[in-house]
């Protein structure tokens, strides 16, 4: 298992050479910090006569669902569409689609048996004048995404270029260095011979004790160095073996590079839509990739502002064509094809099976937030281990945390007699027997 | 001057100083053969690697091994694609289903984990009236038998369903064209669609013929019943009903026409305002249905028909002259003259396997108009009819059977005629056996297809008329198998799956219900009628029956074993180390001799130095030859003299692990389906070892294990009399056991608080207890040779007491009446004994969960602990494995991993095999070697229920924790219930305030958590 948390002392003296050499190739990554800003698409010429801005607002949240500007979704791309059809049949067909089928339009029609016969909504809500606005927003001319790709490309040239840097800055240090003690030399060499000049005699040292012969004669000091030597050996050994097993930050490479931060983060969805198992069973379950499906038809690609520096759009697109694989989804065709091929994740919260935990017993009944073990899991771009899902810590939360009792029926009597008890109102996990060997291990 | 003397060690030196000499100079007389196992001298000597460089390699692999260790394994997650709606990993789903195997027939529920069945439990629906026995409880691991048969085999080579099928049909055909015969030979089915399927083939094939064939034969019962209501069935006796209940011969709580009457009986035999229903046994092998009768009559079964007919007599009032020892007449008078008077509350139930005893059971039971007896809802499980087997084997023989299709039955290896079958399946042109293994007799046939087990099946059941069961699937099926119902659509030429014709088929049987709710429910109970009765000539019958010869030599009675009955599930290790609840032998089969004659057979048992038990091993010959060689021998106190019993299902060979093929085959002697056969038994020579797990036989006069009374004394004096609180000595003063307390007890007044309390009077020893406990906590199987050495790892053990004297009241007067030392060994020694009629008594020992554990305090480590709700916890994460709590255990509940016994070949069980390990409950740990475990009160399912309630935010309901224990939710009699006392309501809270209740070694000052009840005999 890739181990994180075990920082040696390799390690450490890799990090802080990474730190000098961060130190002085600062100027060159500098240039990287500024935001690959998106080009925003310059304002279409307005056509259609409506305003795209407020079109785009009624595209998001009446059209998105099944339509694309650019793409075949549920239903066809959009973009263009005032090129395809007349303006009048437009607002007809947006107004009451089977309506126009029924009464045997042709381009109606033909339109419904080439989108699988699935019945467009009717919008009656949308007036002309909406319509017009979408219109607008549907015939703007495609963004350039160029604007994205370099910057992303820039970034990768800006991390190897930092690497040929500090090399070139360690050759010049160095040589600095080599000439510093050249001269040192010289200098010294050029001082002895003036005082040889000058006749004054360098008196050669006194025959001192080497300090090693003076510490191995004194005993004592070798007692207590001995003594704190084992001390030290022990502590660092002790250290060592407690970290055995122990694998907080285990931030494995997955099959497919799923994001949190987009999907929790950015997105805000809620954790237990995807991991629904935690409401009710032990395990929070890795949702199937039907669940994923549930977005991810319409959702085929990441939008541009989605692409970060480190990772750019097109990289997330293979993600997301990984789940399509996976699921067997034909994007073109909107169907699934039946080859499916599970997904095999590396699991990362690892409890051994002498541990017995219980998902819902702390989602459901104890209202625990996700993140209270799981760490800031919206903000992962990669997911890692949170906690160090040792003993200590399990039993260090059930000491300082206060049971919810509230409008349980369960904890009602329960409550009442243990609070008398204990004299208290509250009470910890700990009082209610949350210790006890035989709650997690059996 | 120096001594002349010689000194010597030994003779040898003294006199040979040769052989000294050598052995000065050499450790070793011989030479060590040092090149066989070095192999090639020459080339060790030669090779680079020296023994310093050896020992750098080992040193060197060994850091490189451990440093490796320190990383862990990368685990792989792989969720479904596609997650059926219904599945949440990590939930149990539960599915209603029935069973029946030609056998054992329960009504079910099967919970699945994650899609795969783990554990099989009860359906408590109203109307769900068959509970599961142990041997039920223990399919579910042979589901996952790995050594099924997994393919389609022709003459032993894999094939294909498609070629099967033609096969089948083309045969079939031909058989048609030139007249012979094809002939369908089953168990019983029960199945009404699968009988409409063959009568439907018949009808198309009229060449063609069903034979129904049970293993095990009720052929007698069925055959009297028939020709008095006309329905080949069985009486569906309700012993609730019953306050008096004679038995002659009938094991009604083993096997005895399909069993499951444990229920009912049980009703009775706890006494409710000073009233229980007596029961006799008249019987000549220690049974179940002996071990808890109050009165047991040892007797030959040439007797027992002898005694029948008296009672016919007595009963009737007839006079048909009756040929029984005056004593024993006496006794048998006495159990006629209660059951006359008991009228319409009496029952006599028979297992003599004579159409005339059976037709005499009937003329009893109709004249006493027993309420027990009923012909609503006649049982359908048996329909074999023995004549119509023995012409199947006539006509094989004589080569009129030209296809021949077997399914459920294995007549090679059940036959007592084996050979003869054999030589007929010969003649036969195409044989077909549908078997679940390639057992013995899918090696004699052509063609072994694999048929699904009912975990894997579709199915209907009709196992008591007026009753309609479906078999579901639980998983799909594990093999390339098909039932036995698509075989038949195949050959019908049927299209669509059986599923559907099952369905279409049901709405006649479920007239006011759907599909989905009988599906759901799994059993659907319509109107049965009573069936209209007739009549025979009882008294020609009890004439008869009064006229047959007793046995010449000795008699032979074959039984079925409570572990494997009829040898299906021979593959089964939870089965086969279960011990049998009589003998407490697991592993093994053997011929059970009384005491006296043992003695004069020569044959005997002992326990050896290792406390493990060795028998003598006798030959048996019956009257026309057969000899059944080496068979172990067991002294059974209780077996009737002039009467040897001998179990059958044992002695398999093929689809067998090696470790299961145990015991002899007891079929070989079922001539004439005939469960009695008259034979002579002889001393062979040599020693069986067998595995028991309990050498100490009786309860030596310790009344406070087990605590027994007559129901009279029970009625009539205070609970202090009979169930009298052992006292200890306080400051020289005599105290009750239960007031002196070293320890300060928890406050166990707030929440939960869990007890367990077994009643003796109930517990009928079935062992269902012990299985379900087996597959609810993972519990491994050792193997004979360990549970030899008293290694077996059940958590939950049922022991057994025989009385040394006629009852164990009189064992107690005996042990009080010891006086003086002398008089103490002697008496001991003698209540060692068994008495050759001795009462039994069932105890199920678990953990007991002492609020105040012997265990917890020795523990170096604190693995084990005390919880708030009485559950005495073991960490095994935290045990090193010192067993100083097993030695510290007053009640030797702990058991000890002494091998890793999972993933280990010198342990080739079901957690050896990847099939196997499917039947693993994931929420229980699979322990490790060097690991104490032990009865956990089942803690996952009292923790389930718990956080059941939490998570809906309500309080336990009552009784709902009684299912949470694997033991108590199996206790088809309601022996044991458990629960939380603190709820003042729940059935166990009432039962710890009976009179009746005590705890296991009292004086020992544990306060255990697991009560029992006193036994009562009504005597």
């Amino acid at each position: 298992m890739k181990k994180v948390g075990n920082h040696n002392s390799n390690s450490r003296k890799m990090f802080l050479s990474l730190a000098m050499m961060l130190a002085f190739s600062f100027s060159s990554f500098a240039q990287d910090a500024a935001p690959a800003a998106p080009t925003e698409a310059a304002p279409a010429a307005a056509t259609t006569g409506g305003d795209p801005v407020k079109g785009k607002a009624l595209f998001n949240s009446n059209c998105a669902a099944c339509h694309k500007l650019d793409a075949k979704s549920t239903g066809p791309a959009l973009r263009g569409v005032a090129d395809k059809h007349e303006k009048e049949w437009l607002y007809k067909w947006i107004h009451n689609s089977s309506d126009m089928i029924k009464s045997g339009d042709p381009a109606a029609v033909k339109l419904f048996n080439e989108n699988n016969k699935s019945v467009m909504t009717s919008f009656p809500q949308l007036s002309n004048e909406d319509i017009d606005n979408i219109i607008a927003y549907t015939s703007e001319p495609k963004a350039e995404p160029a604007a994205a790709l370099p910057g992303a490309q820039a970034g990768a040239d800006a991390a190897q270029g930092s690497g040929s840097n500090n090399n070139v800055i360690l050759g010049v240090l160095a040589l600095v260095l080599v000439v510093l003690v050249v001269m040192l030399f010289m200098v010294n060499n050029v001082l002895r011979k003036v005082a040889k000049a000058n006749g004054i005699e360098v008196a050669p040292k006194a025959q001192r004790t080497p300090i090693w012969k003076a510490f191995v004669k004194n005993q004592f000091l070798v007692l207590v160095s001995c003594v704190f030597l084992l001390l030290a050996s022990g502590y660092f050994v002790y250290g060592y073996l407690m970290q055995v097993g122990v694998d907080q930050d285990y931030q494995p490479i997955q099959p497919i590079h799923y994001s949190h931060k987009i999907h929790a983060g950015d997105n805000e969805i809620n954790c237990k839509y995807c991991h629904s198992a935690a409401r009710v069973s032990k395990t929070a379950g890795i949702p199937s990739l039907n669940v994923c499906m549930n977005c991810h038809k319409n959702i085929s690609e990441v939008a541009e502002t989605t692409a970060t520096p480190e990772y750019s759009k097109a990289f997330y697109d293979a993600q997301i064509q990984k789940l399509y694989d996976a699921v067997g989804w034909d994007k073109t065709t909107q169907s699934y094809t039946g080859k499916t091929q599970p997904v095999k994740w590396v699991r990362i919260h690892n409890l051994p099976d002498f541990v017995y935990f219980n998902h819902s017993q702390h989602v459901t009944v104890g209202g625990i937030e996700c993140q209270t073990c799981h760490g800031p899991v919206e903000t992962y771009e990669i997911q890692k281990q949170f906690a160090p899902l040792t003993m200590g810590w399990c039993v260090d939360c059930h000491r300082k945390t206060d049971v919810k009792m509230e409008g349980n029926g369960y904890y009602k009597k329960i409550h009442e007699e243990l609070s008398k008890k204990y004299g208290v109102e509250k009470l910890t996990e700990a009082q209610m027997g949350g210790l006890e060997c035989g709650k997690c291990h059996y | 001057m120096s001594s002349n003397k010689k000194y010597w060690k030994s003779v040898e030196e003294l006199e040979n100083g040769s052989i000294v000499e050598a052995l000065r100079n050499n450790e070793f007389v011989e030479e060590i053969p040092t090149d066989e196992f070095l192999a090639n001298a020459d080339s060790m000597s030669s090779s680079s690697t020296s023994r310093r460089d050896f020992l750098k390699y080992v040193g060197f692999s060994t850091a490189a091994a451990t440093l490796a260790a320190c990383e862990g394994p990368v685990h792989k997650s792989i969720p479904y694609v596609l997650q059926p709606e219904q599945i949440i990993p990590g939930v149990a789903d539960y599915y209603a289903t029935s069973v029946f195997d030609g056998f054992d027939f329960a009504n079910l529920l099967v919970k699945t984990r994650e899609g795969r069945p783990i554990k099989i439990e009860n359906n408590t629906i109203v109307g769900a009236k068959f509970a599961a026995n142990a041997r039920i409880h223990a399919s579910i691991l042979s589901l996952y038998d790995s050594m099924r048969l997994k393919s389609p085999k022709i003459e032993s080579k894999d094939s294909s369903w498609s070629v099967v099928d033609s096969k089948i049909k083309s045969s079939i055909a031909d058989a048609k064209a030139k007249g012979g015969q094809v002939v369908l030979l089953t168990n019983t089915l029960a199945s009404p669609s699968t009988e409409k399927l063959i009568a439907d083939f018949i009808a198309a094939n009229p060449n063609a013929k069903h034979v129904v064939y049970d293993a095990v034969s009720s052929s007698a019962a069925l055959d009297a019943f028939e020709s008095v209501y006309g329905e080949r069935a069985l009486v569906d006796y309700d012993f609730s009903k019953a306050s008096l209940i004679v038995s002659v011969g009938a094991d009604f709580l083993g096997d005895w026409q399909g069993g499951g009457y444990d229920t009912g009986y049980v009703q009775g035999r706890i006494p409710r305002n000073g009233k229980m229903s007596r029961h006799f046994q008249l019987e000549a092998n220690m049974t179940l249905s002996g071990a808890a009768a109050d009165k047991r009559l040892p007797m030959t079964v040439a007797n027992q028909k002898q005694a029948l007919v008296h009672i016919y007599n007595v009963v009737t009032g007839s006079a048909v002259a009756v040929n029984l020892a005056p004593e024993l007449k006496a006794e048998v008078t006495k159990a006629a003259q209660q059951l006359k008077a008991a009228g319409s509350k009496g029952l006599l139930v028979s297992g003599i396997q004579d159409k005339n005893a059976q037709l005499l059971v009937l003329a009893i039971n109709q004249v006493l108009a027993s309420e027990a007896f009923t012909t609503v809802g006649v049982r359908e499980i048996r329909k074999g009819s023995d004549e119509k087997v023995a012409q199947l084997v006539n006509d094989m023989k004589a080569g009129s059977v030209h296809t021949l299709i077997m399914s459920g039955v294995n007549p090679v290896y059940t036959l007592a005629d084996s050979a003869s079958f054999v030589e007929g399946l010969k003649k036969v042109k195409t044989s077909v056996a549908l078997s679940l293994k390639e057992d013995e007799t899918a090696l004699a046939s052509t063609i072994a297809a694999p048929v699904a087990h009912y975990l894997e099946s579709w199915g209907d059941l009709v196992l008591t008329k007026g009753t309609y069961s479906l078999t579901q699937p639980t998983i799909r099926p594990l093999f390339d198998t098909k039932q036995f119902q698509d075989v038949l659509m195949s050959v019908n030429g049927l299209t669509g799956t059986y599923y559907d014709y099952l369905k279409a088929y049901s709405s006649s049987f479920i007239a006011g219900s759907t599909w989905n709710k009988v599906l759901h429910d799994g059993v659907f109970v319509g109107a049965p009628q009573a069936l209209s009765g007739g009549t025979a000539d009882y008294a020609s019958a009890a004439n008869a029956l009064s006229k047959s010869k007793a046995a010449e030599g000795l008699e032979l009675v074959l039984y079925t074993k409570t572990g494997l009955g009829d040898g299906q599930q021979a593959n089964n290790p939870w089965l086969q180390e279960f011990p049998d609840p009589i003998t407490r032998v697991s592993w093994d089969n053997y011929v059970t001799v009384s005491n006296a004659d043992a003695k004069t057979l020569g044959l005997s048992n002992e326990i050896v130095a290792n406390g493990g038990l060795n028998g003598s091993y006798a030959t048996i010959t019956t009257a026309d030859g057969t000899k059944l060689e080496n068979v172990p021998v067991i002294v059974q106190p209780g077996q009737a003299v002039g009467t040897v019993g001998l179990a059958v299902g044992y002695g398999r060979k093929a689809a067998l692990k090696e470790e299961m093929q145990v015991g002899v085959n007891a079929y070989a002697l079922y001539k004439g389906f005939k469960d009695v056969q008259s034979v002579t038994l002889v001393e062979a020579g040599g020693e069986h070892e067998f595995a028991c797990v309990q050498g100490q036989k009786t309860l030596m006069g310790r009344g406070d294990i087990i605590k027994e009374t007559s129901l009279e004394i029970f009625n009539t004096k205070d609970a202090k009399i009979w169930n009298e609180t052992p006292k200890v000595s306080l400051d020289h003063k005599e105290v009750e056991a239960t007031s002196v307390d070293l320890w300060e007890s928890f406050d166990r007044s707030v929440g939960h608080h869990f007890n367990l309390s077994i009643d003796l009077n109930a517990c009928t020893g079935c062992g269902a207890c012990v299985i379900a406990c087996h597959a609810e906590n993972n519990v491994p199987v050792v193997g004979k040779a360990e549970v030899r050495r008293s290694r077996d790892m059940h958590w939950l053990r049922i022991d057994r007491y025989y009385s040394s004297e006629e009852t164990f009241v009189g064992d107690n007067e005996r042990k009080e009446g010891i006086a003086g030392l002398s008089s103490s060994l002697s008496t001991f020694n003698e209540m060692e004994i068994a008495s050759d009629n001795p009462q039994v008594s069932f105890q199920p020992v678990m953990c007991q969960h002492c609020n105040h554990a012997p265990c917890e305090t020795v523990c170096p480590v604190a693995a084990t602990s005390h919880g708030r709700q009485g559950q005495n916890h073991m960490a095994y994460n935290r045990c090193v494995g010192t067993r100083y709590c097993a030695n510290n255990c007053p009640y030797k509940v702990r058991r000890f991993n002494w091998f890793l016994y999972n993933k280990n070949s010198e342990f080739d069980y079901h957690m050896n095999d990847d099939l196997g390990r499917m039947v693993l409950n994931p929420d229980v740990n699979v322990r490790s070697r060097g690991v104490m475990e032990k009865c956990s009160f089942c803690i996952q399912s009292t923790q389930a229920v718990i956080l059941e309630a939490k998570r809906q935010g309500r309080e336990v309901a009552k009784d709902e924790f009684n299912n949470a224990c694997a033991c108590s939710a199996a206790c088809s009699s309601g022996a044991m219930v458990f629960g939380d006392v603190n709820d003042k309501e729940s059935e166990v809270a009432k039962l710890a305030e009976s009179e009746r209740m005590y705890h296991l070694l009292e004086h020992v000052g544990t306060k255990p958590n697991v009560f029992y009840h006193v036994k009562v005999r009504n005597t």
